[in-house]
This record gives structure tokens, C-alpha cells and sequence, in this order.
């Protein structure tokens, strides 16, 4: 296994680092870029043609009457949900080692908000009128209906994106000041200038920091929690077979860490490489996010076992339908594929010697998000084949090209938006990480004093 | 100021759905006196799509073409489904199918109607399941919530797309209602062009609405006579006589039948036991043989 970090790094040595990531980062990081334009090109030249057309063009019909949009949105909305896992609750548990990686878990979860923000519109009919979802008073006294699960969707989402990008601008306001003190001119210098609000590192403004940064961090965890029970009851306050199921909501919340977490393995990786990170992202820090990862995923995969569990000995004969259609009907690749890279794929991760490997975590990471999206698909599309109404059952709908291609695009449109942040704020909490070094050194050295202090009273036996 | 609108209404806006608390719909909450109903006799029917016709030149309805048709994008309101009876050998295709007629069945506890994010789908007081074209956005999460799939949504632009109404159809748009754009839902309304003008003009006469006074588009065409229609509430109507020698209760999940004469009787509901308490009561099919 590699080092950790060294704990008589200096100081200037971190900013040096740090905000070199920000001027010189490695070609790969341009390939990146060009790549997710790309892809973000190819979706938006999807969603002109059918916003222009009609959401015909996605191949969608009666009775699927919701695809490929809705399940990608579940995922985009999971994926956040570990950002704040690192960011807020290891941060209540004093975990130390989520230091140098909560920064950039954080801003995946915002970016991954926001690309679910894209679904919400990509799917709609009319998204020219979305703000009748919206509680705005109006003249004609017209509300949204406060009982549909969508509308709690819609606000628990925007609740939760305006608490974390608040939650990670605040969390980066003094790296944000090293940024402005070390950046000598050009446009940088004035948005460091404006963004760090006057920061000066006093006594008095470290401790409303504190106290304003844990503030947040107790907001957030509930509203973690609650933001992904309210997309699972989406499903669970219909009616559909296959949906109305009681173990969603914390089936969501577990599925949600779970792929957030393989994503963060994934980012890591990428980060290490690309921005030169190798000396704070150590692999004891990727170590410990694997063994977190292989926690949730056993979760996961309990979770999931009671929901077929209590689906099978039910007396709901049609639920019962829809699960055996799962697995032997048209879906059943994906629906296998699913099981096999959400519940088998993660032993891979118990191999000590393969948790530090990093191609093959890297490989391991992109398997169980594969899995997990292929989990909201099968979520959503088979009950739409095969409902209770048997005249309705369609087992062979397959989603078009647009459809697929604008999911592909959000892909472009995530990385583009987290590659662009990574470039302009510190993706390593530079002020997190030095205390994290000063606390070790400083337990280090205790350790030290101790032994020696043990030696002395030995030696004067 | 509409927020206090919201607060003062809100005991009502919770009880637009005719089912309170007690899990059934309560009536003497929401006294009215005209609930649309309709009894399809499957025996008459001969699945010769009449009705379905009648709907898309009544309602409307646009032609959207076989590419679209087969992938299942029909905007047919009143769609004739077909049963084939299994046998040893497979299909008994000699023997003919059985046909169900099926459109919106009005339910009083909808399910369609809880979900809609901004309220485009509520509760007539005349006991319809409206849709607000204006108001909607397209979630279609109506039409995911609908146990029998009887929401239709306008995946294109048909009032611009050619062909929509092929000519001489185009002269003959109904203008008692409009075409509706892309990306809205749209069902059976129980025609309710029909039954405004209806309940204005008795209202006019000061009488009461009686079965003289409407029929639905897809009744009038029916050659078989195997639709019924009328309101519920008054006893002497056709409809109400006709639920009520079937024993169906509008407000029961569960009929309980006469132990003589129950299995003498045919009126069930479509899938009753989800509760959403449908308004259309079918007479089941008793001949084998075929048409």
C-alpha cells in the first residue's frame, strides 16, 4: 500500500500544490474537456430536435409513458446524496480522512443536482410551462396540487441544491482567500477578490465559521435523507405494481450513498491523475472510501433482498407478475446485469490487495454505477410493460436514439461543469488538510512523548 | 390575496376527492345533483368500433397514422380491446373474440387525480374526472398512476401535422371543444360538450337533467344499443335501474350479491378491488358462441 500523507508537509507546501492544480494541469485534463463537450453537444442537439418535434421522437407511448429520463434523474439525484455522506456526516464524526476528499465530493453533488434539474425538463410535455409547478401567487388563485409526490419532489430538490451549493461555497471561503492572496492579477484575482468576502483569517471570523459550517451541516444530513424518500415515494405513493412498495424510501436513500460513493472512486481516480494529487489523495484515503463503499453495497443488497422478499410473499398476485417478468421477461439482461453489478461486483472490494489496485478500482467503481442506473431503469420500466391492465402490456418498447443520446449527454454536461470547477476552485481543501496534518503530527508526537516518558520510568528502575 | 384564499379553501381543496377519510366517498359532504355514470352491456357488443369512431369525430380526436399508431401512440379515447380465448391448441380464433370497450372510467377516488403536480386533473361536481389542457405540463404522471391506461398524451404537434384530419375530415372539426397542442394529456370526457349543453337547458326549463336530454357520442353510434348512459343519482333513470338490478354500488369495492340471485347477475366493475370506485359498470358476456 502507498503512503499517506506525509505529516511534516509544510504549509506553504499545500497552497503550493494545490493552486499549481489550478494553472498546470495535465494534458489529459483538456482531452476531458474536449470529450465532455462532445457528448453534452450530442444531448443538446437531442432535446432541440424534441422540444421542436414532440416527446413522440423519444419513442415513448402508451403505456410507457415514462423512459430512460425519469430513471436518470433518480440517478443524478443519488449521486449526490455522498457528497454530503463525506462532506456533512463524516464531518460530525470527526473522520480525518475525508479531508482532503470532501471538497470535490461536494461539488459533485451540486453538479449531479443540476443535471437532474436537466431531466426534470427534458421530460416534461410542456416544459415551457413549468412554472405552473411553481407555489407563486397568482392572480387567478391557481396552486400546485400540494398532494402530488412530484411537487414535494420538486421542492425537497430545490431545498437541497440551494443548501449545498451554500454548503460548499461556504466551505471553501478560505481557500478561496490563499486563492486571492497568491493569484497576482487578471480576472481570477477579482473573482477570488469578491468571492472570498474579505476572509482575513481572525480569531473571531474562524469561529463563526466554524459554528456557520456545522450550522449547515446538521441542516443538510436530514435533507439528504428526505430528498431521496421523496423521490422513492414517487414511486411508492402510486398505485403501479412494482412501485407501491413500503422499503422504498430507504432502499432509495441506501441505493443513493451507494452509487455517490462508487462515483466518488471514480472522481478520485480521475482527480489524482489529472490535477497531480497523488500526494493528498493517498491510497489509505481511496482504502477507506472502498471499505465505506462495501459497507453500503451490502445494505443495498439487503435492502433489495426485502423488497423481492416482500413482494414474493405477498398476496399482490400482479406485483408478484411484475417481478417474475423482471427476471425471465424482456428485461431480464438488465435486471440480471443489475444484480450481478450491485451485489456481486462489490466483493471485488473486499481483496485487500485489489482496495489500493487502482485500475482495478477504477474498473470496479464504473461496474456498480453502471449497476445502479441500470437499478432506477428497472425500477421504472417494467411496470409500465406489464401493469395491471393486460390489454396495455408491452414487453418490447425500446427507448430511441434521442432518448439515449440526450442520458448521454448529461454525462458530458456533468463533467464539463465539474471539470470546470476543479479548475477554478481548490478541489483539495487546502486549510482542512492542514489541520488534519497538525492534528496527526500532533498525535504523533504525544505517541512519542509517551513512549519515551515510559522509557525514562523504565530506565530509572 | 391568494395565499389566504389557500389556507381558507384548504379543508375544501383537501375534499375535492369525494372519498374523505372514512376511505369512502361521502356524499352527504358533497351533495350534487347529477353523477355521470354508464353501463356497457359486453353480450350486445359486437366490436364493430363504432364507438370509436363516433369518439374521434365527436371529440376531435386525431389520426395519427399507422407508423405512429403501431407504436403505440393511438389517441383512440374509447379504444374496442380484443380477447382471445385460449384453448389446447392455442387461440381459438373460430370462435370469435370477446371485445371490451374501454375508456376513462371516471373514478371517483382517481388515482390519476392525487398526483398531478400542478392540478391539472380534479373532480367535477357533476362526478367527471376533468382535464385542464391549459393547465397541464406534461409529467404524465396521470397516465403513469392509471391502473387501466386510458390517459392518452399528444406526443406530437397533430393540430400542425399533416394528415391529422385527412381532407374532408378537417371540415368537420367538432367546434364545441378544441384540438389540443403537443405535450398535454387528454381522455374520455363522458362528452362533456354534451352534457353541458344538456344541464344548461334544463336549468333553462327549470327541470331537472333526464336520459332524453343526452347521449353520448359513442351511445348514439353504438348499433347494438350496448351503452347506457345517464345520471346516477336520479332513479328513474335507465343507468340507475340498471346498476341497481346488477346490485352495483357505486361506493363498494366489494359487491356484495343476493346468494339467490348473485350468480344470475352480470354488472362488475374493472378492476374494483384498487378502489378508485370507477364509474362505468360492465354486464358481463354470457354467449360462446361467435358473432
Amino acid at each position: 500500500m502507498g503512503k499517506d500523507i506525509r505529516e511534516d508537509i509544510a504549509w506553504a507546501q499545500i497552497n503550493k500544490d494545490v493552486l499549481k492544480s489550478l494553472e498546470s494541469p495535465r494534458k489529459l485534463y483538456w482531452v476531458i474537456i474536449f470529450v465532455a463537450l462532445l457528448v453534452f453537444s450530442v444531448g443538446v442537439g437531442c432535446e432541440i430536435y424534441q422540444y421542436n418535434t414532440g416527446m413522440g421522437v423519444a419513442n415513448m407511448d402508451n403505456p410507457h409513458v415514462w423512459g430512460l429520463y425519469i430513471a436518470s434523474f433518480i440517478f443524478w439525484i443519488g449521486m449526490s446524496h455522498s457528497g454530503t455522506l463525506l462532506s456533512a456526516i463524516l464531518h460530525l464524526m470527526h473522520a480525518d480522512w475525508r479531508k482532503p476528499i470532501y471538497r470535490f465530493a461536494e461539488a459533485m453533488t451540486t453538479f449531479s443536482l443540476l443535471t437532474a434539474g436537466l431531466f426534470v425538463a427534458v421530460h416534461l410535455g410542456r416544459l415551457w410551462q413549468v412554472y405552473y409547478a411553481l407555489p407563486y401567487p397568482s392572480e387567478r388563485w391557481i396552486w400546485p396540487n400540494f398532494q402530488s409526490p412530484l411537487l414535494w419532489d420538486a421542492m425537497a430538490i430545490f431545498t437541497y441544491l440551494s443548501s449545498s451549493i451554500l454548503f460548499l461555497y461556504i466551505g471553501s471561503i478560505p481557500d478561496l482567500a490563499i486563492c486571492r492572496d497568491n493569484i497576482h492579477q487578471g480576472w481570477r484575482k477579482k473573482l477570488y477578490t469578491l468571492l472570498a468576502l474579505g476572509w482575513e483569517g481572525t480569531d473571531r471570523q474562524w469561529r463563526n465559521f466554524r459554528v456557520t459550517y456545522l450550522t449547515i451541516a446538521c441542516f443538510l444530513i436530514p435533507l439528504a435523507v428526505s430528498v431521496h424518500s421523496i423521490v422513492a415515494s414517487d414511486f411508492a405513493m402510486s398505485q403501479q405494481p412494482g412501485w407501491h412498495v413500503t422499503s422504498f424510501p430507504p432502499y432509495f436513500v441506501a441505493g443513493a450513498l451507494y452509487s455517490g460513493c462508487a462515483a466518488i472512486i471514480t472522481l478520485f481516480i480521475i482527480l489524482r491523475y489529472v490535477f497531480r494529487f497523488e500526494e493528498y489523495m493517498t491510497l489509505p484515503i481511496l482504502k477507506k472510501t472502498v471499505r465505506l463503499t462495501f459497507a453500503i453495497a451490502m445494505v443495498w443488497t439487503y435492502l433489495n433482498c426485502i423488497e423481492f422478499a416482500s413482494v414474493w410473499y405477498s398476496h399482490d398476485q400482479v406485483a408478484k407478475d411484475v417481478l417474475i417478468q423482471k427476471a425471465t421477461g424482456t428485461y431480464a439482461p438488465f435486471w440480471w446485469a443489475m444484480i450481478f453489478c450491485g451485489s456481486v461486483v462489490p466483493f471485488a472490494m473486499m481483496v485487500k490487495k485489489w482496495q489500493t489496485n487502482i485500475p482495478v478500482m477504477f474498473a470496479v467503481s464504473l461496474l456498480l454505477n453502471l449497476g445502479m442506473w441500470l437499478e432506477r431503469w428497472m425500477i421504472v420500466a417494467p411496470t409500465f410493460s406489464h401493469g395491471y391492465y393486460p390489454w396495455t402490456w408491452d414487453h418490447d418498447q425500446w427507448p430511441s436514439l434521442i432518448q439515449w443520446g440526450i442520458v448521454f449527454g448529461s454525462f458530458g454536461w456533468f463533467t464539463l461543469l465539474f471539470m470546470v470547477f476543479c479548475k477554478i476552485v481548490p478541489s483539495v481543501s487546502m486549510y482542512e488538510v492542514k489541520e488534519m496534518v497538525y492534528h496527526r503530527s500532533q498525535a504523533r508526537k504525544k505517541e512519542e512523548r509517551a513512549v519515551q516518558e515510559e522509557l525514562a520510568v523504565k530506565g530509572a528502575h | 390575496m391568494s395565499v389566504s384564499n389557500l389556507l381558507e379553501n384548504w379543508s375544501k381543496f383537501r375534499h375535492t376527492h369525494p372519498v374523505d377519510d372514512k376511505g369512502i366517498p361521502d356524499w352527504e359532504a358533497y351533495p350534487s345533483d347529477i353523477k355521470w355514470a354508464m353501463s356497457i352491456d359486453l353480450d350486445a357488443c359486437t366490436g364493430c368500433n363504432a364507438c370509436s369512431v363516433a369518439c374521434y369525430a365527436e371529440n376531435n380526436l386525431p389520426v395519427v397514422g399507422k407508423d405512429k399508431y403501431s407504436h403505440g401512440q393511438a389517441m383512440h379515447w374509447m379504444r374496442v380491446e380484443r380477447y382471445w380465448d385460449e384453448g389446447d391448441n392455442g387461440f381459438q380464433a373460430e370462435q370469435g373474440a370477446r371485445f371490451l370497450p374501454m375508456m376513462c372510467q371516471q373514478c371517483e377516488a382517481a388515482p390519476c387525480e392525487t398526483v398531478c403536480p400542478v392540478g391539472a386533473t380534479n373532480h367535477t361536481e357533476d362526478g367527471l374526472n376533468s382535464q385542464i389542457y391549459n393547465r397541464c405540463i406534461g409529467s404524465r404522471y396521470c397516465s403513469a398512476n392509471c391502473p387501466y391506461k386510458v390517459r392518452y398524451f399528444n406526443w406530437y404537434n397533430y393540430p400542425e401535422q399533416e394528415n391529422a384530419w385527412p381532407a374532408p375530415l378537417n371540415q368537420q372539426l367538432n367546434p364545441d371543444l378544441t384540438v389540443r397542442t403537443k405535450g398535454v394529456m387528454e381522455k374520455c370526457t363522458f362528452c362533456k360538450q354534451r352534457t353541458y349543453t344538456a344541464r344548461n337547458n334544463a336549468k333553462t326549463e327549470g327541470r331537472p337533467v333526464q336520459d332524453s336530454d343526452v347521449q353520448t357520442a359513442c351511445q348514439e353510434a353504438c348499433p347494438a344499443g350496448a351503452i347506457t348512459f345517464g345520471n346516477l343519482h336520479n332513479p328513474e333513470s335507465q343507468v340507475a335501474k340498471q346498476w341497481q338490478s346488477q346490485q352495483v354500488d357505486l361506493i363498494k369495492d366489494i359487491q356484495e350479491k343476493d346468494e339467490k340471485e348473485g350468480n344470475r347477475l352480470r354488472g362488475y366493475r374493472v378492476l374494483e378491488e384498487l378502489r378508485p370506485y370507477p364509474s362505468v359498470m360492465y354486464l358481463e358476456r354470457v354467449r360462446e358462441s361467435a358473432v
